[in-house]
């Protein structure tokens, strides 16, 4: 059976009430695995808390930090500070100099770029050639496809349409997530998957959209965080008791 | 000869606080198809709601075999229904109508 991943579901974390309605929602929906978004100087207390509401939920929690850099400095600094806290690190490029860093860093696991402009999009064949050597994906959050109207809206399906086909020719990973800051702005993966055929995903793209890569970005930095891993393919196996 | 259309049935679940009438249901899903895709592409859907159930908040839509996704893409488009916020949802898809209710267990 197929596990799909939300990799963006913009709980309320601190409303404990809402936060719980989400994640049952999620469940009843079909995923099996969410990635809550939460501010850099998150305590472990609160982490723990929310990962013990998901497994309540039957839902995996994965931890997520979304940064938004002013410029390259500030990223590399939020990157040295929070990489070994959080199991996903996304970036949210408004400036090309911000992009273009966070294509090229390893320790950048997902690139998203700002729905409201457009020309601050710069998802374009330079960034995807980096992002596809470091392996970062590029996100397309599904939430703005459902709220935005008219011209807005048209604008948006026209640019994620040349931006999948970017992604698509240089390699690059593609995640859909949804999101939602409300329960009324979750899909069905399968719904998701039926949207996307707006900007020409066909759907086992869509769908390895929705629960392999994100689900492959999850364990791959489980791994890195995990106290046994030395280097990619080297990991302490058993240990001398002392 | 004249080629016989294929059908799909599809089961949604509409999930709101507020309760709705069938023409609201048939409205917000012709409205759907008509921003998504025009006047053209909703010409090609051959949408009909079959049945709403009001009480558990079901409906039951046929549409052209080769239009599912793009019906589907327009469902979840849905946001609003009369101004006040909802969701559909699509529980199964179907080829004939009684292979739909074995599977939705009506």
């Amino acid at each position: 059976m197929t596990k799909f991943v939300d990799l963006h579901l913009c709980a309320p974390f601190r409303n404990v009430e809402q936060l719980k309605k989400m994640v049952t929602k999620s469940f009843e929906l079909g995923y099996r695995s969410v990635g809550i978004p939460l501010p850099p100087n998150v305590e472990l207390d609160e982490v723990e808390c929310l990962r013990k509401i998901c497994s309540e939920a039957g839902l995996d929690f994965v931890s997520r930090v979304d940064l938004t850099p002013k410029n390259t400095r500030e990223l590399l600094d939020n990157l040295r500070r929070l990489r070994r806290k959080f199991e996903v690190v996304s970036v949210l490029c408004m400036s090309k100099p911000v992009a273009r860093q966070a294509a090229k860093d390893r320790r950048v696991d997902i690139l998203s770029f700002p729905v409201a402009k457009p020309r601050n999009r710069f998802f374009d064949s330079a960034e995807a050639e980096l992002a596809s050597e470091s392996s970062a994906s590029f996100e397309i959050d599904m939430m703005s496809l459902l709220s935005l109207e008219g011209f807005l809206r048209i604008r948006l399906i026209s640019s994620l349409r040349r931006e999948v086909a970017i992604a698509k020719s240089f390699h690059v990973p593609v995640v859909i997530s949804s999101g939602a800051a409300n329960d009324y702005l979750l899909r069905r993966p399968h719904d998701y998957s039926a949207l996307a055929m707006l900007f020409d995903m066909d759907l086992s793209l869509a769908l390895s959209a929705l629960s392999q890569v994100p689900l492959s970005i999850v364990e791959r930095n489980r791994l890195k965080l995990s106290p046994d891993f030395v280097a990619p393919g080297l990991r302490v196996v058993r240990r001398r008791d002392p | 000869m004249i080629r016989r259309v294929k059908q799909r049935y599809l089961a949604l679940k509409i999930e709101s606080v507020e309760s709705f009438e069938e023409d609201d249901i048939k409205d917000a899903v012709w409205n759907a198809v008509t921003q998504l895709f025009g006047e053209y592409g909703a010409s090609q859907a051959g949408l009909f709601l079959i049945q709403y159930d009001r009480e558990r908040k079901e409906a039951v839509l046929r549409c052209s075999h080769k239009a599912l996704p793009m019906v589907q893409a327009s469902i979840a488009s849905v946001t609003l229904m009369k101004d006040k916020p909802v969701v559909m949802h699509v529980l199964r898809v179907s080829g004939t109508l009684r292979a739909l209710k074995k599977k939705v267990g009506d």
